[in-house]
Formats: C-alpha cells, sequence, structure tokens
C-alpha cells in the first residue's frame, strides 16, 4: 500500500479513471430519499398534516403511540406511493406488508417505526434524468416503500429537550437507488427531476426547505491504478436541505475521499462506512459517526396491521391516474412545438405552468411567443404572488390572444408583457385591455412615413452614420428606429417602422 | 341475596323494575367491602361513578326508556383496558398512575348496553403470567382457597367474578388468560375466535394472539357479555368485518342442543395433566355422550410444540409492543436518569417486574439479527401446523375437549422461583391462542382439596355461537357453576 501511495505522489496523471473526468477517479453515488406525501391525514390516525403549528396540536393517541392505541392504513397514501413507483417504473408486485423497526429515539413515540422491510411494495424501477451536456442517463430505481416519519426532538427551549410530535406519523415515501451517479451535477439532475415527477403527480410538495424532501447521499470513490480499481470507504452525508448543498457536499466528499486515500489508502471494508453532516455555513462535511454502528433493528412483520393485497384492478385505476411525467413532456415541447430545450425544461418545472402552456398552444397560439411570455412574465407573476401560474387571473385563452396580437402585429412585444401582467393581476379581455391602454400598434405605412422622414430631417448624424456606413452605422440606425417608434408614442409596428426607415435610408446612399 | 343472581336474571329483574341498579352496585360494594381486603381482586374502584351511573340507569327505566343489553348490571374490567376514567395500570408501576385519554373499544361496548363499571381487576403485569402473582401492584387470592393463586393473567377477575364482587367480568386472553384462572376460580371464561373483538384499547402483550372475552358464573351470562363486546370496529385493522363473519345472536339459541354432536378428543394429551382433572374431564365427556355425542379420537401432532412456539412469538412481540413505555411520553420516569438514554434504562428497570423484563430480553433476542430465522421464523412454521392440526380437527369433529390445565389452583409462591412450571399451567390454552380459534372454560368438578376443576372446549374459527351451546348442554345437566366459594 505504501509503495501505491508513492506511486500516486509522484505520478497523479497516471490515475485517469475515465475519459469524460480528468480526475484521477470516478465517483460513485447512491441515494436515499425521503419524500413526504401530501395526504390529508396520517399514514396510520386520522390527524391532519400541517407544517407549522404549534408543537404537539396535531396529535392523537395512536400516533402518540399511547398503551392499546393501534394504527390503521391510510389508503391514499399507499395510492400515492404507488403512482410515483409507477412514474418511476417500478415493479408493483401484488403482495405487501408492514413491519416495524426497532430502535429508541425520543422522536419515536412507539419506539418502533413502522416501515416495510423485505416485501416493499415495488421494487427494480428506473429514472431517466436530463445531463448538463444533453441526452439523459437512466438511473436504476432499487426500491421504494411507504414508512411513517419520527416527530422532531427540539434543543432550543432551554437546558432541556422537547419532542414535537407533529411529524410524527407523517406518511414518508423512501425511495433508494442504485449508485449509479457519477458526479455532482448528475446527483442535482436525480434530485430536481424527482421533485418535479412528484409535484406533477401531485403526491408531494417537493419542498427541500420544509423537509419535504430529504436526500442522503452514498458517497464513494473508484480509483484505478494499474489495472486495479482501488474503492474508497463510503460516506453517507445527512443534513442537505437545497439541490445546492447536495451537489457541494458531493463534490467536497469527492475532494476529501480522494485526499484521505492518498493519505491514508484506506479502501472499503463491511462496517468502515461513516456518517457526515454537511455544514452549510462552511460548506463542508463534518464527521457524525466514525463507523457505521452495528443497528439491528430486529424487523418482524408489524402484527396490527394486514398485509395488502395490491390487485390488478385497483393497480389499474391508480395507472388511470397517472399524467404525462415531466420529462416526457420537455421532450415533446421541445420536438413538437421547436422550443428549445431549455425553455422546455422551464415551462415543465411545474404541471401547472406545462398544462397551462398546453392549453394555450391548443387554442392556436404559437408556442415560442406563448413560452416567452409565460416564461418572462407569467412565472415571475406567480412566484411574486406564491401560487402556481393557473391560479392567476389570466386564462390559455388570454395567452393564445395576447401571442396572436403579437403575431398580427396588433401590439408589441412588449406591450404584450404589459398586458399579461394587467390581466393577470385585474382580469379582462386582451384586445379591450389593449385598446384601453392604446398599446394597439399603428401599421398604417402612411402615417409613419411621416414620422420617419420627420426623424431623418431632425438626427442628420445619425443619418450621416448610416448612410456613410460609419463603425457606428448599426448603432445609429438602431437609434433612428428608436425615435420614430418614440414619436408614435410607442404605437407604430416595429416591423413596418424598420421597412420603411431602411427603404429611405438606402436610397439615400 | 342479589349478589347471587347471575347477570342475565339481574338484567331482567333491573330492566323489569324489580330491583334498580343502585341496590345492586350496593349490595356488590358491601360485598366487595367484605371480602377485598382478603381476596385482593381490584386495583381501582369507582364506587361514586358506579353509584350516580346506576341510578341515571334506574332513572332511564323509571321514564320508561329503552335500555341496553346489561341495564344496570355491575361489572369489572381488567386493568389493561383503557378507560377514560380512572388509571389504566396494566399492574405495572411503570403505569401505575396513567390515565388513557379513551376508552378501549370493550369499553364504549359496555357503556353502551348500560352496563355499571365497578372497578379495574388486578393481573400478571402486562398480562404476563399465570397466578397473577406477576403483578407490580398487589396480590389476589382464589376466593376457592385464600392459600392458592387465582391464576392468571385475568386473575382478578375470575376472583371477583367467583367471590360474588361482581356480577360478570372482562379478562383478556393470550396464552390462556381468561380460561386457566376461570378454571381455578371455578368460573366461565371465553376466549374468542382471534379478530372477533375489537383490540382497541386493550393495552398489547402478544398483538396476534390477544383477545378480550368475557368471565363469568354462567354460559349464558358469556352469551351475553360476548354479544355486547363482538363485532367489526375500524380502529382494530384486525377485527373481522361483520360482511365476512357476522355476529349472530349468542343468547336466541343457547338452549338448543347440538344435535350428533361428535367431541374431538386426543388421548396424548389429557394423559399429562392430574388425575382428578383427568377423571373430572372423563366424566365431563360422559355427560355429553349420555345426551347422544359421539366421541372422536384425534391426533395433534403438533400440539407439543405450542409453548415453545408461543415463548418465542408472545415475547417477540411483548418486546416491541413495550418498548414505548420509556418515561419519555408518559408512564414512570426515573428520578434518577441524567441523560436520555437512561432515562429509558432507569425507568424500565425500575418500572418492569422480572418477569415482564425476561420476556422482553427473550423476545428482543428471538428478533436479533442472525437468530430471527432459528426462533421468530421457525416459532412462526410451527404456528402454522399448529393451526393445521386445529383446521385438521375441526373436518372431523364440531369440537375439542381438553382439560384448561394440567392442575388446580396452586399455592401461592409456589411457582414464583421456576418460570418454566409456571409456563406449563398454560400447556392445553396455549395452541388455541396460536391457532386463533376460539376456547371456552367450564366448571366440570372438584379435586379432592374442593379446588374447581375446569373443562376446555374448543371450536372452529367464529363458530362461538355453536360452542357456547355445546358448553350450555353440559351446564344444563350439571350443579358445578352453583357451587359458590365458602367465604
Amino acid at each position: 500500500m505504501k509503495g501505491l501511495l508513492n506511486d500516486i505522489c509522484a505520478n497523479p496523471g497516471k490515475f485517469v479513471a475515465n475519459k469524460m473526468s480528468t480526475k484521477p477517479y470516478k465517483i460513485i453515488v447512491g441515494l436515499e430519499i425521503h419524500v413526504h406525501l401530501a395526504t390529508r391525514t396520517k399514514m396510520f390516525c386520522g390527524c391532519e398534516l400541517a407544517y407549522g403549528e404549534a408543537a404537539n396540536t396535531r396529535t392523537c393517541p395512536v400516533c402518540l403511540g399511547m398503551p392499546g392505541t393501534l394504527p390503521v392504513m391510510n389508503k391514499t397514501a399507499v395510492e400515492y406511493a404507488i403512482l410515483t413507483a409507477l412514474a418511476l417504473n417500478c415493479e408493483i408486485p401484488s403482495f405487501t406488508k408492514w413491519d416495524r423497526k426497532s430502535y429508541y429515539y425520543p422522536d419515536l413515540p412507539k419506539n418502533y417505526q413502522i416501515s416495510q422491510y423485505d416485501l416493499p411494495l415495488s421494487r427494480a424501477g428506473s429514472i431517466e434524468i436530463p445531463l448538463e451536456e444533453g441526452g439523459t442517463k437512466r438511473i436504476r430505481i432499487t426500491r421504494a416503500h411507504l414508512e411513517e416519519d419520527a416527530g422532531k426532538n427540539v434543543h432550543t427551549l432551554g437546558p432541556f429537550s422537547a419532542v414535537d410530535l407533529n411529524r410524527a406519523g407523517t406518511p414518508l415515501l423512501e425511495i433508494v437507488t442504485e449508485p449509479d451517479m457519477n458526479s455532482p451535477g448528475e446527483v442535482r439532475a436525480l434530485a430536481q427531476e424527482l421533485q418535479r415527477i412528484v409535484r406533477f403527480l401531485g403526491v408531494s410538495e417537493g419542498d427541500m426547505q420544509k423537509g419535504h424532501m430529504r436526500f442522503e447521499p452514498n458517497v464513494n470513490l473508484h480509483i484505478e491504478h494499474g489495472g486495479q480499481v482501488f474503492k474508497t470507504p463510503i460516506t453517507e452525508v445527512k443534513n442537505l436541505n437545497s439541490f445546492r448543498a447536495l451537489e457541494r457536499s458531493i463534490a467536497y466528499e469527492a475532494a476529501r475521499q480522494y485526499e484521505e486515500f492518498l493519505e491514508t489508502g484506506q479502501t472499503l471494508q463491511m462496517g468502515n462506512k461513516k456518517t457526515f453532516g454537511w455544514d452549510d455555513v462552511h460548506e463542508m462535511t463534518v464527521l457524525q459517526r466514525e463507523k457505521e454502528e452495528a443497528h439491528d433493528y430486529r424487523y418482524f412483520p408489524d402484527p396490527d396491521l394486514v398485509p395488502v393485497e395490491v390487485g390488478p384492478e385497483w393497480l389499474e385505476e391508480i395507472r388511470g391516474r397517472m399524467c404525462e411525467l415531466p420529462l416526457a413532456m420537455q421532450n415533446r415541447l421541445v420536438s413538437a412545438c421547436g422550443l428549445s430545450e431549455y425553455d422546455a425544461g422551464v415551462l415543465t418545472g411545474e404541471r401547472a405552468t406545462a398544462e397551462f402552456f398546453d392549453a394555450a398552444v391548443k387554442l392556436g397560439a404559437d408556442p415560442k411567443r406563448a413560452c416567452n411570455l409565460l416564461t418572462q412574465v407569467g412565472l415571475k407573476l406567480a412566484n411574486e404572488a406564491g401560487t402556481p401560474v393557473d391560479q392567476l387571473k389570466i386564462t390559455p385563452d388570454h395567452l393564445a390572444k395576447l401571442a396572436g396580437m403579437i403575431e398580427a402585429g396588433t401590439i408589441s412585444a412588449t406591450a404584450a408583457n404589459t398586458l399579461f401582467e394587467r390581466i393577470a393581476k385585474n382580469g379582462g379581455d386582451p384586445e379591450a385591455s389593449a385598446k384601453e391602454m392604446n398599446l394597439i400598434q399603428s401599421s398604417d405605412s402612411g402615417e409613419i412615413e411621416a414620422l420617419v422622414d420627420a426623424v431623418i430631417a431632425e438626427q442628420a448624424q445619425a443619418v450621416q452614420d448610416v448612410v456613410q456606413e460609419t463603425k457606428k452605422a448599426k448603432k445609429a440606425r438602431g437609434f433612428l428606429m428608436g425615435q420614430v417608434i418614440q414619436k408614435s408614442g410607442g404605437q407604430a409596428n416595429p416591423k413596418i417602422v424598420a421597412q420603411i426607415l431602411s427603404q429611405k435610408l438606402d436610397a439615400m446612399k | 341475596m342479589m349478589d347471587s343472581l347471575t347477570a342475565r336474571e339481574l338484567r331482567d329483574r333491573i330492566a323489569g323494575g324489580e330491583v334498580t341498579s343502585a341496590e345492586a352496585t350496593e349490595a356488590y360494594f358491601r360485598r366487595i367491602d367484605k371480602l377485598e381486603p382478603t381476596i385482593g381482586a381490584y386495583l381501582s374502584l369507582f364506587r361514586e361513578a358506579a353509584l350516580e351511573r346506576a341510578g341515571q340507569i334506574d332513572r332511564k327505566i323509571a321514564r320508561g326508556e329503552p335500555v341496553g343489553a346489561l341495564a344496570g348490571v355491575p361489572v369489572a374490567i381488567k386493568d389493561n383496558l383503557c378507560t377514560a376514567f380512572g388509571a389504566t395500570t396494566c399492574g405495572s408501576k411503570i403505569l401505575e398512575h396513567f390515565q388513557a385519554p379513551y376508552h378501549a373499544h370493550v369499553v364504549e361496548k359496555l357503556l353502551a348496553a348500560d352496563a355499571v363499571i365497578l372497578g379495574k381487576t388486578n393481573l400478571d403485569e402486562f398480562a404476563m403470567g399465570s397466578s397473577t402473582e406477576n403483578s407490580g401492584l398487589q396480590q389476589t387470592r382464589n376466593p376457592r382457597d385464600v392459600g392458592r393463586v387465582p391464576g392468571g393473567s385475568s386473575g382478578g377477575s375470575a376472583a371477583a367474578t367467583a367471590a360474588r364482587m361482581c356480577a360478570a367480568a372482562l379478562g383478556s386472553d393470550t396464552g390462556g388468560s381468561i380460561r386457566q384462572p376461570a378454571g381455578f376460580c371455578g368460573v366461565v371464561g371465553l376466549k374468542p375466535t382471534y379478530g372477533r373483538v375489537s383490540r382497541y384499547g386493550l393495552v398489547a402483550y402478544g398483538s396476534s394472539l390477544d383477545q378480550i372475552g368475557p368471565v363469568t358464573r354462567t354460559v349464558e351470562d358469556t352469551a351475553l357479555l360476548l354479544q355486547v363486546i363482538a363485532g367489526a370496529d375500524e380502529r382494530d385493522s384486525t377485527s373481522v368485518p361483520e360482511k365476512m363473519a357476522p355476529v349472530p345472536d349468542y343468547t336466541a339459541s343457547l338452549d338448543r342442543p347440538v344435535e350428533g354432536l361428535r367431541i374431538g378428543v386426543v388421548p396424548h394429551l389429557n394423559a399429562g395433566a392430574d388425575a382428578a382433572v383427568q377423571q373430572a374431564v372423563d366424566a365431563a365427556l360422559a355427560v355429553y355422550t349420555a345426551q347422544g355425542a359421539r366421541l372422536v379420537e384425534l391426533e395433534m401432532p403438533h400440539f407439543d410444540y405450542a409453548i415453545s412456539a408461543y415463548y418465542v412469538i408472545a415475547t417477540a412481540e411483548a418486546s416491541s409492543n413495550l418498548a414505548r413505555y420509556d418515561g419519555v411520553h408518559y408512564g414512570y420516569r426515573s428520578p434518577e436518569a441524567q441523560d436520555y438514554v437512561e432515562v429509558y434504562s432507569k425507568s424500565r428497570d425500575e418500572g418492569f417486574g422480572a418477569e415482564v423484563k425476561r420476556r422482553i430480553m427473550l423476545g428482543t433476542y428471538a428478533l436479533s439479527s442472525g437468530y430471527y430465522d432459528a426462533y421468530y421464523l421457525k416459532a412462526l412454521k410451527v404456528r402454522n401446523l399448529i393451526r393445521g392440526d386445529f383446521t385438521r380437527a375441526f373436518e372431523q369433529a364440531d369440537c375439542l375437549m381438553l382439560p384448561v390445565s394440567p392442575t388446580t389452583a396452586f399455592r401461592m409462591g409456589e411457582k414464583t422461583d421456576d418460570p418454566l412450571q409456571m409456563y406449563l399451567a398454560d400447556v392445553y390454552t396455549i395452541g388455541v391462542n396460536l391457532a386463533g380459534v376460539p376456547g371456552i372454560s367450564i366448571p366440570c368438578g372438584f379435586d379432592e382439596t374442593n379446588l374447581p376443576i375446569g373443562l376446555q372446549i374448543v371450536s372452529a374459527p367464529f363458530t362461538e355461537e355453536t360452542l357456547l351451546r355445546i358448553a350450555r348442554m353440559y351446564e344444563k345437566q350439571t350443579d358445578w357453576h352453583r357451587k359458590e366459594p365458602t367465604l
């Protein structure tokens, strides 16, 4: 091992693992993901789910784990879980059951968690993630299963700890991926794609800051040397509250593990998995647990719950609720509507936006114009209002009309933005509003010609620059355009202005 | 003497206005005042509340309003059934002052049937035991011989019923905890089919085995109480829906004998019991054959493994069920604890008794990684085989008859140092829980020291109606159930 270390230190360039990377290693990442399902009530009792309520106000004897209470399965949670698993191309076995996972912690009222062990409700799926360099990559999903969340320990109230059990019993979908991600960017892409999927399906709000989604990466490196691959010990990273933190933590861990490997030469062995926490302030991972404790959760089937049979009829009923998934929709918007990957990606960020856009296009809107209005104005307004775009007062029909008015030259693109904003806030008909706001463009060439003549007469220097084709010619042409439009009070159709202006100027050459 | 009436007789007289519930309740409290210092059946008594409630029921009757099936009848309930009034202790120091914010399903049912709850009865801690000596709070004595145990774990309910300190009672049965004390005290006790009665609010011991059932002086009273507590409950996923197993009228058909009754007997099983017990069971069989019943010799090849399987399955479930008593959220917390791990370890060490700790450790071990297959999984397989034994038995016979326990009530302290000997007291009852089938214990005689002997009758799942009729066929021909303890 010492020989190897010397070798690496002397010739780091030899350790190039793959062609894509200039780094002498390959990053291997698998994810464990927890998603809060947005059901009305908890997993095994009738308490309503709520965030930010006073401590222990959303509890009942069942989720408090009081003696003699019994869990009753929330069928909607199971349906949400199966729907998500179907979106992740998982197999759905016809039989699944509940198991108790035992460990002692104050936020776990029964000191066991109802979870799923050897017969999860889904397994063997995959997810396509968009890559930065274009194209997609398939990441395998090991399994997705349902469980109940724990409560929260609170350590900020004084010289004691308190327990808030509002969260205890929240339905939690645990998704485990295979270690198929090989860069921080891929990990981020998977996380964002999954967020988009659960939001499209309407099964989760998917807000990382609120803890609706928690990502715990398992990271290690494969370092190639002389035809031999050295695997570094796996670390699990916790406490990641944003996509940025998730991405950074992978990059940090990769660099840290490589450095550690050079120092110690330690490789992956049974039981040397470590747990690190992400320090968001210092942007680094901090060791939490040196050795993976030999956890014995003593899983066994929960005798209080009956196994769940997922028959073909029920499965089809759930499958019937499937919507077009974001990546498929994104691809369709590129291929069928001619949008850029970027625009299609922004539109499919939220299902409401995507469906709003789709509806406008169906009503005849030019896709590119509709997209610009929706992404540049609509999303900004929705974001300000804290609502999805379809909660604004503007409708897809309005959007289609605005796009059509730009297309017909009735209004300028800028005027359309103004109108969009006004209608989004106050409602109203696009054409009537345009008239009311004096935003209808003039396409009367006689009128425009007079304005052009006036500007040419007033702006001798600029005209000269254009005619003599000086360095400033392009700028001057734009300036003259602007002057004409300004003279028209913004109402002259820029297309026609440009046309007449060019004719006149060319004639002067 | 009002306390000599059966629950059914008392109900009829109260509902008919011959006596008041208040009079009956007062009579029972006089009896309790006299005998409780000796017997120690109750962990709590609700004297004022019971009398007030009796008065309300009496006024309802006086106004001519309809009343429930247990109108004004004073009953007792085992203290592992949650009540929104008083404490629910489970006979444990760890829950000594625990007040549940809700009623168990069966308590709601009793109240809806206009029963009057006198108090809550003693039990082996968390229902773990066969003598009630494992109670962390109190000793209960057998009214037939106060030097002997009442059996367990529903020893308080059996003792109170036998001593006429209540008209009837509820117990719970995980491995024999209703039938064995009923046998030891000379009363009737029924463990219904698993899923017949909702477990909501029954503090869990072995969740896949626990059932709540009546402890009464007659088969008719058992039918009456079962009628009140049976049925589906959406709060218990393991309670069986009505459409799969409708609740019949248990009392209507009770006096109709079962024609051409085929009684399954397993000779090698009975051979393990004391001579007096064997003789009493044989004599009981003769009472049936005299009425035209036929005996069918059966083999139950896996019955002998029941105790082993039970002590793995029940303790495994218990180790998990009892994990919640940790001093954090409710119940006893050790004042000595310095940090949260000590809150767990010290509260549990000081709060639980020896037998509970023994079973938690047994169960924890059985579920541990590396041992799971050898113990828990193996036990589940044995359980399936035992279930198969019962299924085959009920293809050939309408019921199975065997002793309740190999002995009559043993002396206080006799078996407390030998848990294995104690476990053997349940050798005949445990298989019934593993199979999930119903079983009843009825008085069938006395041994040479005048201690009662119980006959156990077991039938197929959800055939309690037939089971009660079979039991009633015997009761009608005999007087054992009328023999009161001399106190």
